[in-house]
């Protein structure tokens, strides 16, 4: 599989009046071409980050990488300059922001801010611009687009908005497209038609896809694969597959276990007791320790390395050290592993198409 | 079983710009009850009109017609100001955003004591003090948390001042409008197991207005459906998740993604549109009870049918 973008060893901190802020403490993760990446975790847990500082978002006042390369092209994108930044912003990767009310100019109509894009990076003269503009609003299945390209955001519904904000996004056919909880202002009809929207379109472009949420129904939709992310680490990494069916960090069991399944009808939720580390000061060892039960002595003293579970599948926890005590996850989990073909809590299906 | 009435909503409309083009049928017509210590579950798009009902209900906003009686009392009479006091003390209200909802301004101490002093339940600041404390403990917090300010927390834990605020007066009932949807997965989790222990310690009846199903369900004894501003259906949580009637219930059941791949590489959404019923002119669409307890909005024939389907 071709490899398209690399994220090796990020650090990224921010200077406060507070002091420094570790965002983002040693993140790895290849993107490869045509699929789509999921990354989930808490506020605040340097997920945003890491998608801002792959487009260069971030204050240079006040965010400095500290440590690391984001290969793209082979280009190291943390050493770029500005005016080499802006040619790969919006052509190469595009990025579709979460609020769709917030993300376009109330005082511009649409189609001048689909046509930009294609303006800026492409030499093509102004009709031609429209042209495209008109079929990318089709595309994402404005109506009449024809006429609508006159009309401002604030004539348009929040789901339409949205698929404006796609339509720029893919205006110049990026390789890679970053959607920052592109449908965490959605509602949940609205939110399917723009998660079929999305994939759909992948198919027809072949782009790969870096997507963002916390909503775990919604990564289960759309990723081939996840990385989970806590305390500004990527703490496990997966196919959709085996995040969801074999899960090995006790932070991934907490969110999987955390969400109400539909069909069980449990008297208790789960709930991650206690609330995400302070950054300001990272805890030394295994970030997750302090809320997790099956924190080890050595989590609160090392940090726990990727462990590899298969070739696809790494986390990062000191429970699958050869020499770590074996725990059971939660019954959730385990009622989950039991459809894993490799799991330990494997069974064979009985009966059907076993 | 003899389930008490505590909340009766009756025909209710609430019409923005009543008589004018801009005319907004923000609830038109809607009718139901909630009974003494289980929790309702109202659910539906934006723009449904959920929010407005919970409003409405509490009188932050007047009705356009349409009664809501509490424990047999009018809300929406004319009232006067003890009357109007003595209601608020027993239907309290959690909101949405617990980022715009508490007064940046005002220590937590204040925010929560505010009931405390409107309806003089606290005889001294020592005992305004120490019972603010003690709500602080019920929601999880402690009592240093009492001089900080509402920037100082996270949104969870502002979640929870705003639940403690609504505690602070000993109310009845609670409208809880989207108090989750700000918040992260684990945090959701958190609050809601929190109104879970609290309704069952103090006996409380919860109206929860929320678009995330799943939770909803979780958390709700019955749910009814809003859309457009009208209540298309209504019945007990598990009955409406196994055996949705109405189309669009399907349709908004079939969209919410779970967090299972393999039954999402198989999900198929049901779209909805209103034109599908083909009601003719003369017929009658009203809200009808298809099984015990389980109602939908619908005609004579479509009632007919869903009879049918709601016994295989």
């Amino acid at each position: 599989m071709e490899k398209i973008l690399q994220v090796k060893d990020l650090e990224l901190s921010f200077h406060t009046f507070a002091g420094e802020v570790k965002a983002i403490r040693g993140v790895s993760f290849d993107l490869n071409k045509g699929e789509t990446l999921a990354i989930v975790g808490e506020s605040g847990s340097g997920k945003s980050v890491t998608t801002k500082s792959i487009m260069r978002l971030l204050p240079e006042s006040s965010s400095e990488f500290k440590n690391g390369e984001i290969l793209f092209n082979g280009n190291d994108l943390t050493k770029l300059s500005d005016s080499q930044m802006q040619k790969i912003r919006g052509k190469e990767i595009s990025m579709i922001f979460q609020d769709p009310m917030t993300s376009l100019n109330p005082t511009m109509p649409i189609g001048k801010q689909v046509m930009e894009p294609i303006l800026k990076h492409q030499k093509v003269s102004k009709a031609k611009a429209k042209e495209v503009c008109v079929d990318l609003l089709r595309m994402v299945g404005i109506p009449n687009p024809e006429t609508r390209i006159k009309m401002y955001p604030h004539q348009f519904s929040g789901g339409q908005r949205q698929r404006i904000v796609i339509a720029i996004a893919l205006a110049c056919n990026p390789k890679i497209l970053i959607a920052d909880e592109p449908t965490t202002a959605l509602d949940v009809t609205i939110q399917a038609q723009i998660l079929e929207l999305m994939k759909d379109i992948q198919k027809k472009v072949d782009t790969s896809i870096i997507f963002i949420t916390h909503d775990l129904g919604v990564v289960a939709n759309v990723a081939d694969r996840v990385a989970v992310m806590y305390g500004g680490r990527i703490v496990e990494v997966g196919t959709v597959d085996e995040i969801f069916y074999n899960p090995q960090h006790p932070y991934t069991w907490g969110l999987l276990s955390s969400m109400p399944s539909m069909d069980l009808a449990e008297e208790k939720l789960y709930a991650i007791p206690g609330t995400p580390p302070d950054l300001l000061n990272p805890p030394v060892g295994d970030a997750f320790a302090l809320r997790s039960e099956y924190a080890l002595q050595i989590d609160m003293e090392q940090a726990p390395p990727m462990f590899k579970v298969s070739d696809t599948h790494y986390a990062a926890t000191w429970l699958l050290h050869p020499n770590a005590p074996q725990v059971d996850p939660p019954k959730t989990i385990i009622e989950r592993m039991k459809t894993f073909r490799g799991s330990r809590y494997y069974e064979q299906a009985t009966g059907g198409d076993a | 079983m003899m389930a008490e009435k505590l909340l009766e909503v009756k025909n209710l409309k609430q019409y923005f710009n009543a008589g004018k083009p801009s005319e907004v049928r923000a609830i038109d017509n809607i009718s139901f009850d909630i009974y003494r210590g289980e929790t309702f579950g109202l659910v539906g798009e934006s723009g449904c009109g959920k929010s407005t009902t919970g409003r409405t209900i509490i009188r932050l906003y007047d009705a356009t017609d349409g009664e809501v009686l509490y424990d047999g009392v009018s809300v929406h009479a004319k009232k006067s100001k003890s009357e109007v006091k003595a209601l608020n003390r027993k239907m309290q209200m959690i909101f949405q955003d617990p980022y715009a909802s508490l007064n940046p301004r005002m220590k937590v101490l204040d925010i929560i004591a505010e009931g405390l002093d409107v309806h003089g339940l606290a005889k001294n600041p020592k005992e305004r003090k120490q019972k603010v404390v003690e709500l602080l403990e019920t929601v999880g917090l402690n009592k240093e948390h009492a001089d900080r300010y509402p920037h100082e927390f996270s949104g969870g834990q502002r979640q929870r001042i705003g639940i403690a605020r609504a505690l602070a007066v000993n109310p009845e009932f609670i409208i809880a409008d989207e108090p989750i949807s700000a918040l992260d997965v684990s945090i959701q989790a958190q609050v809601v197991n929190l109104l879970k222990d609290l309704q069952k310690e103090k006996g409380l009846t919860y109206l929860f207005i929320a678009h995330d199903l799943s939770m909803v369900k979780y958390i709700s004894d019955r749910i009814g459906v809003m859309y457009f501003g009208k209540l298309v259906e209504m019945a007990p949580a598990d009955v409406l998740y196994k055996n949705p009637l109405h189309p669009y219930t399907k349709s908004l059941l079939s969209a919410i993604p779970l967090p299972d791949p393999i039954y999402e590489r198989s999900r198929v959404r049901k779209p909805y549109n209103p034109k599908q019923h083909n009601y003719g002119p003369d017929e009658k669409v009203e809200f009808r009870e298809v099984t015990p307890g389980h109602f939908v909005l619908c005609s004579e024939k479509e009632f007919k049918e869903m009879k049918v389907q709601a016994n295989n």
